[in-house]
This record gives C-alpha cells, structure tokens and sequence, in this order.
C-alpha cells in the first residue's frame, strides 16, 4: 500500500466524520427551525382571552376552549380503555399464553396493527363506532377509535415491561402459596409499572396528537360550546389547528401557530414527565 | 381443588350423636361450618383465577377484533363500490374524478401522488437518517449521543398537523423563492416534510442495529489497519444491514400513510405526473377531504373512501410484511 494511498484514506475518514455530524445536525436543525417559526408566528396571540373563548369568524376574537375540551374528553376516554385492553393484553400474552398458534396470531396481529396508517383506523372508527353502532359523530366515537389506534403501543410497551420483570421474584412469590392473579397484582405489575406508565404516557402523547383518523370519524371544525356528554358533537385542538391552517388568511395561520404552541406545551409536559418517571424508576435486576 | 379431611372432629370420635351435650353439638356445628367456608373460600379463589385469565385473553381478543374489523369494514363498502365500478378501469383508468361529472374512478392518480411524496421523502431520510445512525452509534462522544438522541425523539413526537403547518408556511415560500412557477401546494415542500418527519425512525431504529453489531468485528477491522470510515461502512453497515433496511422499508410505509403533511402542502389536484412542483393528491388526502365534506351515506362518492382505504391498507400491510420478512430472513446472530 503506497503512502500516497494511506494519506487518502486518511482524508476521506477526516472528511467523513464532518459530512456525518451535518447529516445529524440536519435534523437538529429542522426542530430548531420548526421551533422557532412556531414561537415567532404564534406567540403574540396567545393570551388568556386566546384559552378562554370559542371558535369565531374573527381572529382575534378565536379561542380554543371547545377544542381544549374535546381533547379532554377524547382522553379522558381513551385512557382507561386503551389501558385497560392494552395491559390485559400484555399480561396475556407474556404471562399466561403458551406458545402455539393463537398466541401467535395475537402477537403477529400486533405487530401489523402498530403499522396501518392511522387514517385506515379513523375508517374503522367511520364503519364500526359511527354507523355500525350508531354512536354517531361524537366524542364516544372518536375516542374509541383512539383507543384501538394507540392500543399496540401500549401493548407493545407493557411486553417489554413485563419480560424485564425476572422469573426468580414470581417464584418467590410463588413459594409464599401466592396464586397466579396475587403473584402478578402483588409482584408482576408493581415491578413493571414504571415502564408500562411510560410507554403510556407516550401513547397518550400520540392521541393527543392525532388528527386525520378524528376527521375521518367526523369531528366537527366549528363548536361554539363546551361538550358536556360522551355523545355530544366534539372538536379536538390539532382539528382546530387544521381548521386554521387551511384558511387563506394570514391572521387565521398565526392564531394556528398559537394553537400548536399550546398543544406542544401539552405534549412536552407528557413527554418530560414519561422521561422524568423513566429515569426515576427504572431499576436493573 | 376440594380437600378430603375428616368432617367430624377427634374430640367427638367414638361418642354416640346422642351422648354429646349441647355445648359439644355447637362446637360441632362450627367446626363443619367453618370447614365448608374453606372449601367455598378456594373455590371462590379458583374462580377469580378463571375469571381474571378469561377476562385477559378477552382484552387480547380485542386486538384481533380490531383487525377483523378493519377488514370488514373496508370489504363491505369496498364491495359495494365495485358494484358500480368495474375492478379493471379502477386499476386502469387514469382519470380519478369521483366527486363531478364525468365521474371518473381510476386509482392511478391518488397511487402516484403517493408515491411520489414517498418517493421524495426516502429521498431526504434515507440518506441523512443513515448517515446520523452511523454518526451516533459510531463515531459520537457518549456526552453527544445522549444530547442527540433526546432531540430526535422530540422531532419524533411532533404531531402531523405541526409539520403541515411547518410545510405551508416556511418550507412552500422556501421553495417558491427558488422556483417561482411553483404552485402553493405543491408535492416538493410536502415530501421533504415527510421526509424530516420519518427521519429520525429510520435514525433510531438503524443506529439500534448498529449498536448491536459486536465489538469483536470492529476491533478485528482496526487490527487490519481500517479507518473508522472502512469500518463504519464495510463492517457495521454491512453486518447490520438487515436492520438498516428493514428500518427503510418501515419509513416508507410511514411516508404513504402520512395524512395530515400531504393534506395541507401537496394540494387537492388528482394528477398523474411525477413532476414535484406540481399540486397533486394522495389517497390519504383524498379520504379526509371526502369525509371532511357532506358527502351523503350510502353514495358512490362515500364508498370512495373504503376503496381507497382499502388499496392504502393492503399496500402498507403488504410493505409491512416484506420489512417483517427481510428482518427474520437477514437477520445475522452474534
């Protein structure tokens, strides 16, 4: 090998540990960019009248309280479902299921679930919670849907939460004359609670989030009062954002602005407190 | 489990029912009594065990309803709009106009305006998604890699609708600065946003098959004399590569499905060209701009959108099986 060759190889390293960190950077980047346009368009608008009003023809007399409160509504329903289901379903599979093939089944299902487009599950909301059941365009219907959409997450997560919980504390348990049920309330699920509320959390995150499959479903843009009943019409804050953004004038996009600043403020105080209880409690065994 | 223990206690064995006393009978009494709540105490307990394993693999259930649902339903509209149109000249016609006279009802259009915002997109995250997975899991000070890693999960939860707005607002002027004839909706500014968005997927889950590739490997290269570049790209690349593609595969089925981008920066303009500066639709847009207006139930016009639900569904579940596959099949053990 000449030296010629060797002082080559040598550049093209130099050279490629730059071009690597500004491929990296790139994406860096883009968030800070995308920050910034978000905060310098939307900031000015966002004020205590901005939380507290309804939706109005006129910008600067717009808010978001209905859409605020669809979106609590459609968590406050999604929640516990998708909890629910979603640890049932874990506790399943990792803890009672013998292999064979319906385990399998259930496990391949999973896995396909957590990659069909969200707007294929706002159609499943459309046919089966809206016409099939007749619940109508309304909040119950849509939270479902949510449900069922962030429910492999959920799935997924409590799965690896659980698998990391070591055999050798169910035997202990075991040996105390503990049951099956007792073994997994009194030892399983505490164990693995931290990790399973993160994965939830984040799930949470993403149906906070979402917006394609709710206009599917039919969330309504325009709501000028706040739901009071899981079979009211809804409007959720990323629908409201949609709403705005589609609109031509420039007053309407900066109060978008002012909405995505809202719904990233709830997102990051999700997403902060996932990372905080991570840390806080995840223990090696 | 129903225990056979004797039911008549020691202290009364050998005594007659008629020689105890009435102090002796009460005691008696109890002691069955309290024998029988035992045997009712485990059954009670055998029975929440059954209940809470039934009650389980009923949530489990759920998740194979939902596919079975998603099916159904999809099928059920599916059927009826190919009642009206035939299967050919929905696969062959090159016109998609299901909302005006004539109405038209080839896929075509939607298909190739999804393609192209994918096309564009694995354009944008390949490249740089692989280049910052090799950056982190190969050359990033511990200190970098734990400040990197953070910002691109944000980057990961930032919602649709944000980067839509990002599309349309910064990204289309961007872009209409540099090629003026360009429309305000227009497939370029959209793809490059998808793109940013599944970027750090295909980042996170190559650098995760990177990370895996063993040390042996690499230490092996740098004893030959290797560069980390020779290393970064003849070892780790290669020996994680069925990771690397399966997480490129995956990115690509995010990017087709991608609604909520493309909905408000590529347009509503069925169109079939593969020219990126032009507005054009995608089925995904097509389905929320539908559902979004006050198309009556039961119409053509409705079951539109099962049928393009449809197409979108089998064509992002057939890419999720191959990704599925290429992982099983490729992947290499350590």
């Amino acid at each position: 090998m000449s030296a010629g060759n060797l002082t080559r190889r040598k550049i093209y390293d130099r050279a490629s540990r730059v071009v690597f960190l500004l491929a990296t950077l790139l994406g860096v980047a883009a968030l800070g960019i995308l920050l910034y346009r978000i905060l310098s368009d939307g900031l000015g608008w966002l004020d205590w009248q901005f939380i507290s009003s309804f939706a109005s023809r006129f910008p600067e007399k717009a808010g978001i309280l209905s859409a605020l409160f669809g979106s609590l509504w459609i968590i406050g329903i999604t929640a516990p479902v998708a909890f629910i289901l979603g640890i049932g379903t874990a506790l399943y599979l990792e803890e009672y299921a013998k292999k064979g093939w319906f385990t399998n089944l259930i496990q391949v299902n999973i896995n396909n679930l957590a990659g069909v487009p969200s707007i294929v599950f706002g159609i499943l909301g459309l046919g089966l919670f809206v016409e099939g059941f007749l619940f109508g365009r309304t909040i119950l219907s849509g939270a479902l849907t949510m449900a069922l959409l962030v429910l492999p997450i959920i799935v997924v997560a409590s799965q690896e939460a659980i698998r990391s919980v070591p055999q050798h504390l169910r035997n202990a348990s075991y040996a105390l004359g503990a049951s099956k049920w007792q073994t997994i309330r009194g030892v399983v699920i505490p164990a693995a609670f931290p990790s399973i509320l993160t994965g939830f959390i984040l799930a949470l995150s993403r149906a906070i989030g979402e917006t394609a499959p709710l206009i599917v479903v039919g969330a309504v843009t325009f709501i000028a009062f706040v739901p009071s009943s899981p079979l009211d019409q809804f409007t959720v804050l990323p629908i409201q954002i949609y709403s705005w953004t589609s609109k031509p004038q420039d007053e309407f996009r900066a109060i978008a602005a002012a909405g995505i600043i809202v719904l990233l403020i709830v997102l990051f105080t999700l997403n902060a407190t996932a990372v905080y209880l991570r840390n806080k409690y995840q223990k090696r065994y | 489990m129903i225990e056979i223990t004797p039911l008549f206690p020691l202290s009364a064995r050998g005594k007659g029912m008629f020689t105890l006393g009435r102090q002796e009978i009460l005691t008696l009494n109890q002691e069955v009594r309290s024998k029988k709540s035992q045997i009712v105490v485990k059954n009670e307990k055998k029975n929440r065990e059954f209940g809470i394993r039934t009650f389980l693999i009923a949530c489990a259930f759920v998740s194979v309803l939902t596919t079975v649902g998603i099916v159904m339903v999809l099928l059920f509209e599916t059927i009826s709009f190919f009642k009206e149109v035939s299967l050919f000249s929905f696969l062959t016609d090159t016109k998609w106009t299901p909302l005006f006279i004539p109405q038209h009802f080839g896929i075509l259009p939607l298909l190739s305006g999804s393609l192209l915002i994918t096309l564009g997109a694995c354009l944008v995250a390949l490249p740089f998604g692989l280049m910052t997975a090799i950056y982190l899991s190969e050359y990033a000070h511990e200190k970098v890699r734990r400040t990197i890693k953070p910002i691109l999960e944000v980057l990961a939860g930032v919602p649709t609708i944000v980067y839509g707005y990002f599309a349309l607002t910064f990204v289309t002027p961007l872009i209409r600065s540099i090629f003026p004839d360009t429309g305000v909706f227009n497939a370029l500014s959209a793809s490059i946003v998808v793109g940013i968005m599944i970027l750090p997927m295909v980042a996170s889950l190559s650098e995760d098959a990177m990370v895996a590739v063993p040390r042996s490997l690499r230490d092996a290269a740098y004893a030959l004399g290797a560069t980390k570049l020779e290393v970064a790209t003849k070892v780790v690349v290669p020996a994680g590569l069925s990771g690397i593609i399966s997480s490129f595969v995956l990115a690509c089925s995010r990017a087709i499905g991608e609604t909520m981008i493309v909905t408000i920066a590529a347009g509503a303009t069925p169109k079939l060209t593969l020219n990126p500066l032009e507005s054009i639709q995608t089925m995904t847009s097509f389905i929320v701009q539908v559902s979004g207006g006050d198309i009556e139930h039961g119409s053509i016009e409705y079951s539109t959108i099962f049928a393009v639900g449809m197409t979108l569904f089998l064509l992002t579940l057939g890419i999720n099986i191959i990704a599925q596959w290429i992982t099983r099949r490729y992947k290499e053990e350590y």
